[in-house]
């Protein structure tokens, strides 16, 4: 307490020169147990002989968005410091991020310098609403809140904190709790640590093995650090590797012809041949075996156009001609519902051992376009020929339908379904999706000699097409604007980069807002010389 | 129930003489009531002061014994009217509340109170939501002490001197016959200290003694002729016997030096701030030693001239840090320097920012640019001159990288359906105008739905959309209101509004069993058996009450297609009037925290139970994220998969997923994919449930391997 007619401490000055306040910043998403991990830093603080006070901002801004919670702490010299109630920027010590982006607010809010700052970030993501609604890839770039973390922290301590909590069976706030007493920063032993969570009762066994495996690797990047290593965070990461997958396994003379398969695809050129492996199983195990030999006939024919050392075009092809062959259709659909490692994947990802009941209820909303794809070509296109008897099925069958497959009546159905893959090159969808393939293949093959960087964009188009129903339809509608420029850009030098950039936006927003933006950029530069011509 | 239980912390409202307490500074608010002999509390919940009133809730047995009469009003301004109960009689009493928003709410109460005086001790102590983490507009609870003439106390933020302050304010508005406020800002609202306790004290006269022996004085209604005197009233007693009073006892304090060339002035809450710039100016030590002279105002209206200008006398500059705008202390500052005739500089807003929170960045360079004008000879010369330039940190600027993160729903929240259906409904009946209300529905606002456009204020959100109203229209407006609002003033002014005013307008109610955003405290209609309450009044009742006919009840939010069907019958119906909706289905955080103990037990307990839990199949998603875009659920996320042939990344549900259901119902109502699926998991399943199990699957794998037989089998990586 600083009252007025307190005694004069000893020397102020002095005391000041000797003991510091240590601040601590953490910021968390709402919901990750930053409270407990404050509760925690202060248990531990008040352990050692300091005082600490923490402070945070309870209620609405703790829903689900971002959130800080503050710790100040000096050793008590049985006087009250005055301790400040929120971070500042250049004023922080200590910065806890429960995740990469929140690492990546507090560098820009300034709570991370060079002077001082010694930042334990967990390296990994929670997607923000914003990143997930895109219909690509909309989530934000890690390795540059890292890169930037790096110049920014005076050390940075950084790994999957959020991995290693649930692999010990317990939170995040454990391993954040380890890696701040690893990283060494506060001047307390890692036994008083220990103690705090023991004190704190429930589940302390699980945190305390969270707390050591985060301890520890701390401990360990320090120790190479000091020895003169590089941040760990910025060793390459050792790709997964890749082993030869296992072979299938089933019928017999199917695997006969998938030993041929396999042996055309790796006589491949190296570069395509992974990508051709990949596609190979999608497509055999799509359809069949000779399903595959169409692909790997579709494959070479672009190999064939391919040419001098460019393989941009085959490598493109091995994906998009694989991934259009697999359109999704109501036998796909049932037919990966249906299979015994699907039901196995599930078991594990609710956590159900093989002994433990489960129910497993599917959401279906089938309506007479899905219907007719699947029919026999001519009596599907007999339907949709008359839009009025196509209306009164759908009247029985556009409705939401819940399968449950643990039941056999559920099963049986989609089962059903499922056994009418061999009979799917004569259903109707399977026409149209071969047409629309060729079609789109043919409008690249045709300008891998004028254009031949165009040609592969035109290829990578066919990300657009994907989904079901509305979706798919919307995502041909946008595939058909983004090709429909092609008139527009073709024999301009920098036709590829404009279609990507036209693929690009239509993967930003769901309406195609950004879509229209760019074709309205390229009409501006390319209608007028038509229209003077 | 609420939120967070202090059941356990409660008990520390016992410690008696001479202890230390140890705890949050809502708790230390709780125990100086107490202390003071307080007679009965009330007040609205509302952040930073919701656990003011969830520590009250908790702590109703300690009250009861000390006599002690405690109140979850129905609103700010109920709670202010309660006040009214320390008019006549000698008893203090208390109220709280979140500001603005609630004085707002208050003030028409406040003002009357204000009007006829006090003569108990009447205390308002007022979470002032203001900079960072706040929810609300960015105005300030000056405004309202001053023009009611109450006055306003706003203490430096640690646990003595909050107590302390309440006990000045207390005894404060017993010598000035005043109603007094006490403002604590959020993060003191939740600091964590110590400070040492005194006895409770039981009040000299319980509202029960009150009853018993009624006084009245025709002087202290607010009607002419005694209006009239109130005013003068104010000026000639209760203004000097206040000023008075602060000075007496030493209400404001002085640290620092005695004298000097400079001087800072602050409201109390702003101490800790400046205290932290001056140490980082190399001015004072950890414990606030300085040699800077400090004026801090704990009470900040009525201000003591007195005080100030002997402060400021043979000053060369005096410096206000007033947080907040109008500058209303400086202002007054000004006037009295003008009229004694000083020439002491004043600087305020000159040197700080007139609007915004000052943060440690903003007094650090504020306060450095004051006393380097001033009185740069005191600063050490590392910092008034120093040898090395700061160093320029080349860090990349990550403005355009790191996503914003908003507040938003819930993992499972019951209000995301109806927003989902809403879009939907949209989609096909083209854009409204939404008009929006105050409580978590108003995450509606945010991606993935956008969907209202202006916020009123509390229940005020069928009332903001009264204006639209037009016979020749083609489209009707859509309102939403919470419970919380609902009962805590949108019957009357939105509902009965709508009814007299025969509003064509679509409002629905977000009913979701407790005021949740304030932290699931529990109101009219909740379902929860409650000691002290009394719960359970259907929403439907009141609003048909009120004379809505159109009335529509929708008992699981959850389901899409039912709330889509329900919002369409409603925007096309020919029935004239308001068309009512009300979407009710608990509160999920609530619910959780219900529920999963008492699953766990049974679980525990070789009970059966089953566990609900969506996921994704992760080949059948395409990864176009339409789900995600009629959700934001925090457990619906996105995930690469370890194939080259994607691009995208899919949909993936992780652990902390409760089952709500939206995710399929909203695949099933927007017909978007096949991809998710349910799985219940059955804790101790019976005899017979164990056998059909084993039956089926022994049959379905009988079917899976004759089809594998027969084709490929690939194995999962």
């Amino acid at each position: 307490m600083n009252a007025p007619l307190s005694p004069p401490a000893p020397s102020p000055k002095d005391t000041a020169a000797e003991d510091r306040i240590i601040s601590i910043a953490t910021l968390a998403v709402g919901g990750q147990g930053g409270g407990v991990l404050t509760n925690w830093i202060i248990d531990v603080a008040e352990r050692n002989g300091f005082r600490a006070q923490s402070t945070s901002v309870a209620g609405v801004a703790q829903r689900t968005g971002a959130t800080i919670y503050y710790v100040e702490m000096c050793p008590d010299r049985g006087r009250q410091p005055v301790f400040s109630l929120s971070p500042a920027q250049g004023d922080v010590d200590v910065l806890i991020a429960a995740e990469l982006m929140e690492a990546g607010r507090a560098i820009l809010r300034g709570f991370v310098t060079p002077d001082r700052t010694t930042l334990i970030a967990s390296d990994h993501r929670i997607a923000a609403v914003s990143e997930k609604i895109v219909p690509g890839d909309g989530r934000a770039d890690g390795a540059e809140v890292k890169s930037a973390a790096l110049k920014a922290a005076r050390n940075f301590v950084c790994f999957d904190m959020e991995k290693m909590a649930v692999e010990a069976g317990s939170v995040i706030s454990s391993s954040l709790f380890g890696a701040l007493a690893g990283s060494g920063v506060l001047p307390f032993p890692r036994e008083s640590f220990e103690a705090t969570i023991e004190a704190s009762g429930r589940g302390a066994k699980a945190s305390l093995r969270a707390f050591g495996l985060a301890y520890d690797k701390a401990a360990a990047d320090r120790a190479a650090l000091a020895a003169g290593g590089e941040p760990p965070i910025l060793k390459p990461v050792a790709a997964p590797v890749r082993g030869p997958k296992p072979a299938p396994t089933g019928d017999a003379g199917q695997l006969g012809q998938w030993q041929a398969l396999v042996q055309r695809a790796e006589a491949l050129p190296e570069p395509v041949c992974e990508m051709a492996m990949a596609g190979l199983r999608k497509t055999v195990d799509y359809q069949d075996a000779a399903y595959g030999g169409e692909y790997l006939d579709r494959l070479d024919a672009a190999l064939k156009i391919d040419t001098g050392e460019r393989r941009d075009f085959s490598i493109a092809a091995a994906k998009y001609i694989a991934n259009a062959m697999c359109y999704d259709d109501i036998v796909r659909v049932a037919d990966l519902k249906t299979r015994a490692s699907r039901l196995a994947r599930v078991r594990t990802e609710v956590g159900a051992g093989e002994a433990t009941v489960l129910q497993v209820t599917e959401y279906f909303h089938p309506r007479i376009e899905e219907v007719c794809a699947s029919l026999p070509a001519g009596l599907g296109g007999w339907i949709e020929a008359r839009p009025g008897l196509a209306r009164w099925l759908d009247g029985f069958i556009n409705k939401g339908r819940r399968i449950r497959t643990d039941s056999l009546r559920g099963f049986l159905m989609l089962w059903v379904v499922a056994g009418m893959r061999p009979r799917r090159r004569g259903m109707l969808r399977h026409g149209a999706e071969m047409a629309h393939l060729d079609a789109w293949y043919a409008l690249a093959a045709a300008r891998v000699e004028s254009d031949y960087a165009l040609a592969v964009e035109i290829l990578r188009c066919r990300r657009l097409i994907k989904g079901y129903s509305d979706t798919h339809a919307r995502g041909l509608s946008k595939y058909d604007r983004v090709l429909g420029a092609l008139p527009m850009i073709e024999g301009r030098a920098d036709a590829a980069d404009w279609l990507r950039r036209l693929r690009e936006a239509a993967l930003k927003d769901e309406k195609g807002v950004e879509l229209d933006g760019a074709l309205k950029t390229i009409a501006s530069f390319a209608l007028p010389e038509t229209a003077s011509a | 129930m609420a939120e967070r239980s202090f059941a356990k912390e409660v008990q520390k409202l016992r410690l008696g003489d001479g202890e230390e307490f140890s705890g949050e500074g809502i708790l230390a608010i709780t125990k100086a009531l107490l202390e003071c002999g307080v007679g009965y509390v009330g007040g609205y919940q509302g952040a930073p002061i919701s656990h003011l009133m969830d520590v009250l809730a908790d702590a109703q047995d300690i009250l009861g014994e000390l006599g002690v009469h405690f109140e979850a009003s129905a609103s700010e301004a109920t709670a202010t009217a309660m006040l009214a109960a320390s008019v006549h009689y000698p008893i203090r009493g208390a109220a709280t509340f979140k500001s603005t928003v609630g004085t707002n709410v208050a003030s028409d109460a406040l003002a009357n109170l204000a009007s006829g005086g006090v003569t108990g001790g009447a205390l308002i102590i007022v979470g002032e939501d203001y900079g960072e983490g706040s929810s609300i507009m960015q105005e300030r609870s000056h405004a309202f002490a001053m023009k009611s003439q109450v006055w306003l106390l706003d203490p430096r933020p640690d646990l003595p001197t909050i107590v302390k302050t309440v006990r000045n304010g207390f005894e404060l508005s017993e010598a000035s016959n005043t109603p007094v406020m006490m403002q604590v800002r959020i993060r003191c609202c939740h600091v964590h200290g110590s400070f040492e306790t005194r006895d409770n004290v039981r009040p000299s006269m319980t509202v029960a003694d009150a009853l018993d022996k009624p006084l009245r004085d025709t002087n202290r209604i607010v009607l002419p002729p005694a209006s009239f005197l109130h005013e003068h009233e104010k000026i000639k007693a209760r203004w000097p016997a206040a000023v008075d009073y602060i000075r007496k006892n030493k209400v404001n304090e002085f640290f620092g030096a005695k004298s000097g060339k400079i001087g800072i002035v602050m409201q109390g809450g702003m101490y800790n701030g400046v205290i932290r710039a001056l140490q980082r100016l190399g001015l004072a030590d950890i414990y606030g030693e300085t040699e800077v002279p400090m004026y801090v105002l704990n009470a900040v209206y009525p201000l003591v001239d007195e005080e100030f200008l002997d402060f400021a006398r043979d000053k060369d500059a005096v410096l206000v840090v007033e947080e907040g705008q109008p500058n209303y202390i400086e202002q007054a500052f000004g006037a009295m320097l003008y009229r004694s005739g000083a020439t002491v500089k004043l600087a305020g807003k000159d040197y700080l920012p007139m609007a915004g929170e000052y943060t440690g960045q903003v007094m650090l360079d504020s306060i450095g640019n004051f006393i380097r004008d001033f009185a740069g000879d005191m600063l050490p010369d590392t910092v008034r001159a120093p040898n090395v330039e700061a160093p320029v940190i080349d860090v990349p600027n990550l403005a355009a990288n790191v996503p914003g993160r908003p507040p938003g729903f819930c993992v499972g929240c019951p209000e995301r359906p109806i927003f989902a259906a809403t879009k939907l409904v949209e989609e096909e009946l083209g854009q409204h105008h939404i008009a929006s209300d105050i409580g978590c529905h108003l995450f509606s606002i945010m991606p993935p739905f956008e969907l209202g456009a202006t916020t009123m204020g509390y229940g005020l959100g069928p009332a903001s959309a009264s204006a639209f109203n037009a016979p020749d229209a083609k489209r009707r407006s859509i309102s939403f209101v919470g419970d919380g609002g609902f009962w805590h003033n949108g019957l009357t002014s939105s509902i009965g509004n709508a009814v007299f005013n025969q509003n064509d307008g679509v409002i629905v109610i977000v009913d979701n069993f407790y005021s949740s955003a304030t932290g699931g405290q529990d109101i009219l209609s909740s379902r929860a058996d409650n000691k002290t309450k009394s719960t359970k009044h259907p929403i439907t009742a009141a609003v048909k009450g009120m004379g809505a006919t159109w009335v529509r009840q929708v008992d699981r939010t959850y389901d899409v297609g039912k709330m889509q069907a329900t919002l369409k019958e409603a925007l096309t119906t020919k029935e004239k009037g308001p068309k009512v909706i009300v979407a009710s289905s608990e509160c999920m955080l609530n619910r959780q925290r219900r529920e999963k103990p008492i699953v766990a037990k049974a679980i525990a307990d070789g009970k059966r139970a089953v566990k609900p839990r969506f996921g994704v199949d992760e080949d059948v998603c395409t990864g176009d994220h339409a789900c995600m875009r009629l959700s934001g659920c925090p457990s619906l996320s996105v995930k690469t998969l370890d194939d080259p042939l994607r691009d995208d990344p899919v949909a993936a549900i992780d652990q902390n997923c409760v089952g709500c259901g939206n995710c399929g119902e909203v695949a099933e109502a927007a017909v978007l994919c096949p991809s998710f699926y349910r799985a219940d998991t059955i804790h101790n399943p019976t005899g017979a449930e164990k056998f059909a199990d084993r039956m089926r699957r022994r049959a379905i794998g009988w079917l899976q391997s004759r089809r594998a037989e027969k084709r490929l089998n690939f194995a999962e990586v």
